[in-house]
């Protein structure tokens, strides 16, 4: 059962990110891009747990760990230069 | 067994809430309204995603409690995207998807014809700040 629920997710999850990969493409404006950018990283994170229990190893929870804190300041660092025009003032 | 039944409920529920999330990334219709789904949706999709990881590395023994701290960054960390990302959308001035009031709607809340009319009416877009 658990396998079949894992086939489900690995499905769920690949779907997901095609569709915020069409919304980086087509996203008419730049916010549009950072937000399917983030929902991408934050998909990937859902991605990297559903191989860790696959296969039962702890190892890419570090790997998860990482990508959510380096999305994190990128997308703050993309929204800063929006509105700042700089980064770091 | 319960704790295979409940592990696959909550993979399941998790991608399910994950894939929706996107669905509405691309569906909804301005920047605004984008912001609702995968802030909220996502964020719980891998809420259901680390729930299940936590019940199926805690199966041999020791609590594994590495997920929670995921988990917790991306709770804390969400909202402060989603709050930089609608401020950049501003700044930007990035259009929105107005409708104006059909006319069942004016019948059945005409309290609210006024206040809906009233950006049309009286103020320009290039005022705004």
């Amino acid at each position: 059962m658990i396998t079949l629920a894992l086939y489900f997710g690995y499905a769920a999850i690949s779907m997901s990110m095609l569709l915020c990969l069409y919304r980086v493409v087509v996203g008419p404006d730049l916010p549009d891009r950072i937000m399917a950018l983030d929902t991408l990283y934050i998909n990937g994170i859902g991605f990297l747990v559903l191989v860790g229990i696959s296969l039962d190893d702890t190892v890419y929870f570090e790997s998860a760990l990482l990508i959510a804190m380096m999305g994190f300041v990128g997308t703050v660092a993309w929204c800063k230069h929006i509105i700042r025009g700089t980064i770091i003032d | 067994m319960i704790i295979e039944t409940i592990l696959s409920l909550a993979i399941v529920v998790g991608a399910s809430f994950a894939l929706i999330g996107s669905i509405g990334l691309v569906r909804l219709g301005d920047v605004y309204s984008r912001l609702h789904g995968p802030t909220k949706s996502t964020t719980l999709g891998i809420g259901g995603l680390l729930l299940a990881s936590v019940l199926h590395f805690s199966t041999g023994g020791q609590l594994s409690l590495r997920e929670i701290l995921v988990t917790g960054f991306l709770f804390l960390t969400a909202p402060v995207s989603a709050h930089m990302l609608a401020k950049a959308a501003l700044h930007l001035g990035v259009p929105t998807v107005t409708r104006a009031p059909s006319a069942e709607d004016q019948d059945a809340f005409p309290e609210t014809v006024a206040v809906a009319r009233r950006p049309v009416s009286s103020t320009d877009a290039s005022d705004r700040p």
